[in-house]
């Protein structure tokens, strides 16, 4: 299954020409600057904006296709949209608008229960949304457009209006949700940290064009795509928890082809977790080292070497066995070690430097 | 309609409905007469089919009234619909809801206040219309005389002072009470609105 979107269309300042297909289900996040055309695509999977040109099919049922003459209204589309700003209807209690959709769509898979339970919104439902506060009101308003039945789910921005604390108490319900609905989510952000713990697919959108496209640990790992550019810039992986080490208070993790030890976890044995490994703590060398205190030493080979004249500095892409890793160096460590795509190289990674996410 | 559409002849739609805020109401009166006078086209009509005649009688005091008034109760509907979030409406049809169960379910809601508000200001203002009512459907007591009609005329006759005097606190209390009225249901439903 799959959701493809095709969208052109001039506006004013900028044209935009956009194709992707990704597939379903899962989160796929659109990523870019703001005013690169994200919202666009929202806005035209919503069938709130008609562009020149469209095409949109989900799971194989058409929305839009301008070209033969298709275009939904978005009354008739099922699709869920959340807004930046929850556009909650203040005249109408919180009960009154998780059902505003529900009683408009035709009986579906998503309970009621179900939902309140999921968004930890029970404690709400008599409330007026004036009197809750931004996180709260964002939770009943992704309930809302749950409740009414979409084959698929847009979310725009959803929580950029939002403080880190709010949006730390947010986002544990956001992977639950991403988890207990099989339901293709479009979710649309320019914070790097909201990719990293949603994405599953990841689309990035520069001044109206897809630049790159594929699955979150694809396309992180690719040096010559803008998010390298980032000081944050780094390898996102897969992996599931294999091994604790009570003793050494060690936990092993297994993704990508390879292992990494992290200090110790509190999860389950083959529970899913995402490890961050930031290009910067990436440490190259072309031998073993002894007596050291790192404790990932992880083979691969040179896949390519991007130059960042900007930084003085060189960003490595090193293939694993079904994954990758970016270590960012000086273009004089790459001479020293004679590096060259198709070289076999170690990549030394300290098990403190690796960020573990959530499933 | 005014608030939402941009159509062919909006602006002389728009202008036609507020021109008895600007006009003379003594020319408004005469216009009225003109045309749905018993020889007016629109009273000559109304008359030879159905046997309404407006000129001079209760029904045509309102109907002047609803002119001159007309224009307030425009206005503020209008004021209240353009400040009605479309966002909201956006949110609505997202979740299913038609053109028809938008209107009545979101924005005719949020928009009440401002309606209701408006509407109790015009009726008010009706209370005092004079002049179109004078001229459309002249001053007859207990048919077509308005209370400043019935104060006017309590004037022209000598020693009328003490029931112009009575009637004009009457006057005054209603137009309180219509002001007072609408502030208070006014702020009522804003905050049963959250704002």
């Amino acid at each position: 299954m799959s959701l493809s979107v095709l969208l052109r269309h001039r506006f004013p300042s900028v044209r935009m020409d956009m194709a992707f297909e990704v597939p379903t289900p899962g989160v796929t996040v659109l990523f870019g600057p703001s005013g690169a055309g994200k919202s666009t695509i929202i806005a035209a999977g919503a069938g709130l904006l008609r562009p020149d040109e469209c095409r949109i099919v989900v799971d194989g049922e058409v929305l839009a296709d301008t070209s033969a003459g298709v275009w939904l209204p978005p009354e008739r589309r099922r699709i869920g949209l959340v807004f930046q700003d929850a556009r909650l209807f203040p005249h109408m209690s919180v009960t009154t608008n998780l059902r505003f959709g529900m009683r408009r769509a035709a009986p579906g898979p998503v309970r009621f229960d179900e939902v309140v339970e999921l968004l930890g919104i029970g404690a709400l439902l008599m409330r007026r949304p004036h009197t809750l506060s931004g996180g709260e009101r964002q939770r009943v308003a992704i309930g809302r457009a749950l409740l009414a039945q979409p084959h698929l789910l847009l979310m725009d921005e959803p929580l950029a209006a939002l403080d880190a604390a709010r949006k730390g108490e947010i986002m544990p319900y956001l992977t639950r949700l991403k988890t207990a609905l099989k339901l293709p989510i479009i979710y649309v952000t320019h914070a790097l940290d909201e990719v990293t713990q949603l994405a599953d697919s990841l689309v990035l959108i520069e001044a109206g064009r897809v630049v790159g496209c594929g699955s979150l640990s694809e396309i992180v790992a690719r040096a010559d795509l803008p998010l390298a550019q980032r000081d944050d810039a780094g390898a996102l992986l897969l992996c599931r928890v294999a091994e604790h080490d009570a003793a050494r208070e060690l936990s092993l993790l297994q993704g990508a082809g390879a292992t990494f030890w992290v200090p110790l976890l509190d999860a389950p044995l083959g529970a899913e977790r995402r490890l961050r490994i930031p290009a910067r703590e990436v440490i190259l060398a072309s031998r073993a080292p002894e007596s050291i205190s790192v404790h990932n030493v992880v083979p691969g080979t040179v896949r390519r070497i991007a130059g960042q004249a900007a930084r003085g500095s060189v960003l490595v892409e090193i293939a694993l066995p079904d994954g990758a890793l970016l270590s960012r160096v000086t273009s004089d460590a790459i001479v020293r070690l004679g590096l060259t795509p198709g070289k076999p190289v170690l990549a030394l990674i300290k098990s403190t430097s690796i960020e573990v996410l959530g499933n | 309609m005014l608030a939402r559409y941009r159509f062919f002849g909006r602006p002389v739609l728009n202008a036609l409905v507020h021109l008895p805020l600007v006009l003379p109401p003594v020319v408004t009166g005469w216009l009225l007469l003109v045309t749905f006078g018993i020889r007016g086209p629109i009273g000559s009509l109304l008359y030879d089919w159905f046997g309404v005649r407006l000129v001079f009688t209760t029904a045509g005091a309102s109907l002047a009234c609803a002119v001159m008034t007309f224009p307030v109760m425009v206005r503020a509907v209008r004021l209240s619909l353009e400040t009605a979030d479309p966002g909201l409406e956006q949110a609505a049809r997202t979740l299913g809801a038609g053109r028809l169960d938008r209107l009545f379910n979101v924005t005719l809601p949020l928009a009440s206040p401002g309606i209701l508000v408006g509407g109790i200001v015009a009726y008010a203002t009706c209370l005092g219309e004079f002049g179109a009512v004078v001229t459309f459907a002249a001053n007859i007591p207990g048919q077509t005389q308005t209370l400043p009609l019935a104060i006017y005329a309590a004037l022209q006759v000598p020693g009328g002072e003490a029931k112009a005097a009575e009637l004009s606190m009457v006057s005054l209390t209603l137009a309180l009470i219509g002001l007072l009225l609408s502030e208070w249901i006014g702020k009522r439903l804003s905050v049963m609105l959250g704002r």
